[in-house]
């Protein structure tokens, strides 16, 4: 791997009625974002269990995105508010381990909001690359 | 605080208690009593369901062991019962049944708990040798302790949780059972704390007096003290061994993926844990995949996954009663890993297991405005 090209890996969890309705937003106006991200559509950000955040790192990603809904918007009336407490809970644990918080993003993205997807995305890869690769190696993890 | 009364024991503490007990029952303030008792073929201690007064003569509240954290126990007592239960538990397992409690799993609405001052345990292994060694070794550990010893002069080394065990008191209970700062070959104190228990001390017709042992809260401060400097120690080195994820699978090289730590955790509740579902039981092929990106795959795999997922899942909850330790065939510091985490994870949602039973846990409650700095947005 070439430090000079350092490209980070994101795995992005969006939510169906915000994020990934911004994501798609983004792509229909031609906004142009880094293609280091991989999205996997959720139906809320309020279903992504812990262990998909955990398992990404475990992969090798160097970065995880959750996008949900603004509290208040949640199609599921909450569940943003109980992805919020669960980021705040890994945060601390990865914490522990030495993942930084700064690779585990939380963002509200409503769905008119194409263009702060696309800039949002931009900012994760700069600080990514910043950061450098995440330290977990596939084969050092048993 | 509370009303006291001392018990006079003349050397015969679980004598004396057995009376306390007896009459409890006698008076229908419990139908049934758990407490621990010596069993009758090996020297071994575990908590007892008794019904029979005459039964009480094997009592040994205060043997230094504890097989198992009881809070499943207490818990499986006060589901679907409505007969009134007396529960004899030490700090971390009325703390963990608490907890229980919360997550639905047992009630104290028909539960009388008396907590015991605890002084540590040892391993059951290390018990069992001493107790096939000496004839009365709960005597003998009150004894050290008396002395200053703290029990560390009778041939093995308390359980490494307990050194580093911050709460040598049962805080929220019913009655309490002051041994710390008393010399319990005179006498033991029973606290009554709650309403319940001042209920308790009128059915049971005991005089109460104002102060409790003297230089009690001294002697708990000075134990609290001693303990904190090792829990601070311990957690020290763990996190200066497990810093990164490399460190972590390092510490857990030798995890055989048994769950012994699993089962033995009080507040790890599921009655089918995701890691024995078929999420976990893999296709041969999806190994040999592993295998192949990675070029060496250990097996059983996921044990870095499970541990981490355990944290996620309780460390909010764990009361450091370092049960896993002991469980663990292979001598992991299941407990030193979990208190390190727990010390995090606990202080992000200024949360402390067992404190209350009002207080909601972190991952039971959210509220629409709060942890802004989780996004950095705020609206």
């Amino acid at each position: 791997m070439n430090d000079q090209q350092f490209e980070p890996n994101i795995v992005a969890f969006l939510c169906n009625w915000c994020t990934f309705t911004a994501a798609d937003l983004a792509g229909t106006s031609r906004l142009v974002y880094p293609a280091n991200v991989k999205i996997i559509r959720m139906m809320c950000s309020g279903m992504v269990d812990p262990k998909f955040v955990l398992k990404s790192f475990l992969e090798g990603a160097d970065g995880v995105f959750i996008g949900g809904c603004w509290p208040g918007d949640c199609h599921y009336i909450n569940g943003n508010m109980k992805a919020r407490r669960r980021v705040a809970l890994m945060h601390e644990v990865l914490g522990r381990f030495g993942i930084e918080q700064d690779r585990l993003w939380l963002r509200w993205v409503a769905a008119s909001e194409g263009n702060a997807f696309a800039d949002t995305i931009k900012a994760m890869t700069g600080r990514l690359k910043e950061l450098g690769p995440c330290h977990v190696s596939r084969e050092a993890v048993a | 605080m509370g009303q006291f009364t001392p018990i006079h024991t003349e050397g015969h503490i679980n004598q004396a208690l057995a009376g306390v007990l007896g009459q409890i029952l006698d008076k229908g303030i419990a139908s049934a009593v758990l407490v621990p008792c010596q069993q009758p073929h090996r020297r071994a201690v575990m908590q007892t369901l008794v019904r029979d007064t005459a039964a009480l003569g094997a009592i040994d509240p205060f043997a230094p062991v504890v097989p198992t954290n009881s809070a499943r126990l207490v818990a499986a007592l006060t589901h679907n019962n409505d007969a009134p239960v007396a529960a004899v538990l030490r700090s971390c397992e009325v703390r963990a049944f608490l907890e229980l409690v919360k997550l639905h799993q047992g009630s104290t609405d028909n539960l009388l708990l008396i907590g015991t001052d605890c002084f540590g345990r040892f391993e059951s292994r290390d018990y069992l040798s001493l107790a096939a060694r000496h004839e009365d070794i709960t005597t003998r550990f009150l004894l050290s302790v008396v002395s200053g010893a703290g029990g560390s002069d009778l041939g093995a080394d308390l359980a490494k949780a307990c050194r580093m065990c911050e709460h040598p008191v049962a805080d929220q209970v019913d009655i309490r059972i002051c041994a710390i700062g008393a010399d319990p070959s005179e006498d033991l104190w029973l606290e009554w704390v709650s309403d319940k228990g001042k209920q308790t001390q009128e059915t049971l017709g005991l005089a109460a007096q104002d102060k409790g042992p003297t230089g009690r809260d001294a002697a708990v401060s000075k134990l609290c003290e001693e303990r904190i400097a090792v829990r601070d120690a311990e957690l020290a080195a763990i996190r200066e061994k497990t810093g990164d994820v490399a460190g972590l699978s390092d510490i857990v090289a030798a995890c055989i993926n048994c769950y012994n730590c699993r089962v033995a955790c009080p507040v790890c509740y599921c009655k089918e844990c995701v890691f024995v579902t078929d999420t976990f039981r893999h296709d041969g092929e999806q190994y040999l995949r592993w295998a192949s990106t990675r070029g060496r795959l250990k097996m059983p795999t996921d044990t870095t996954f499970y541990h981490l997922t355990r944290m996620l899942h309780m460390s909010t909850l764990c009361v450091g009663c370092g049960q896993c330790s002991s469980a663990c065939p292979n001598d992991i510091p299941v407990m030193e890993l979990f208190r390190s985490v727990a010390d995090r994870t606990q202080a992000r949602f200024a949360y402390v297991p067992g404190r209350s039973l009002g207080e909601k846990q972190p991952l039971a409650v959210f509220h629409a405005e709060e942890f802004d700095d989780v996004t950095g947005q705020v609206k």
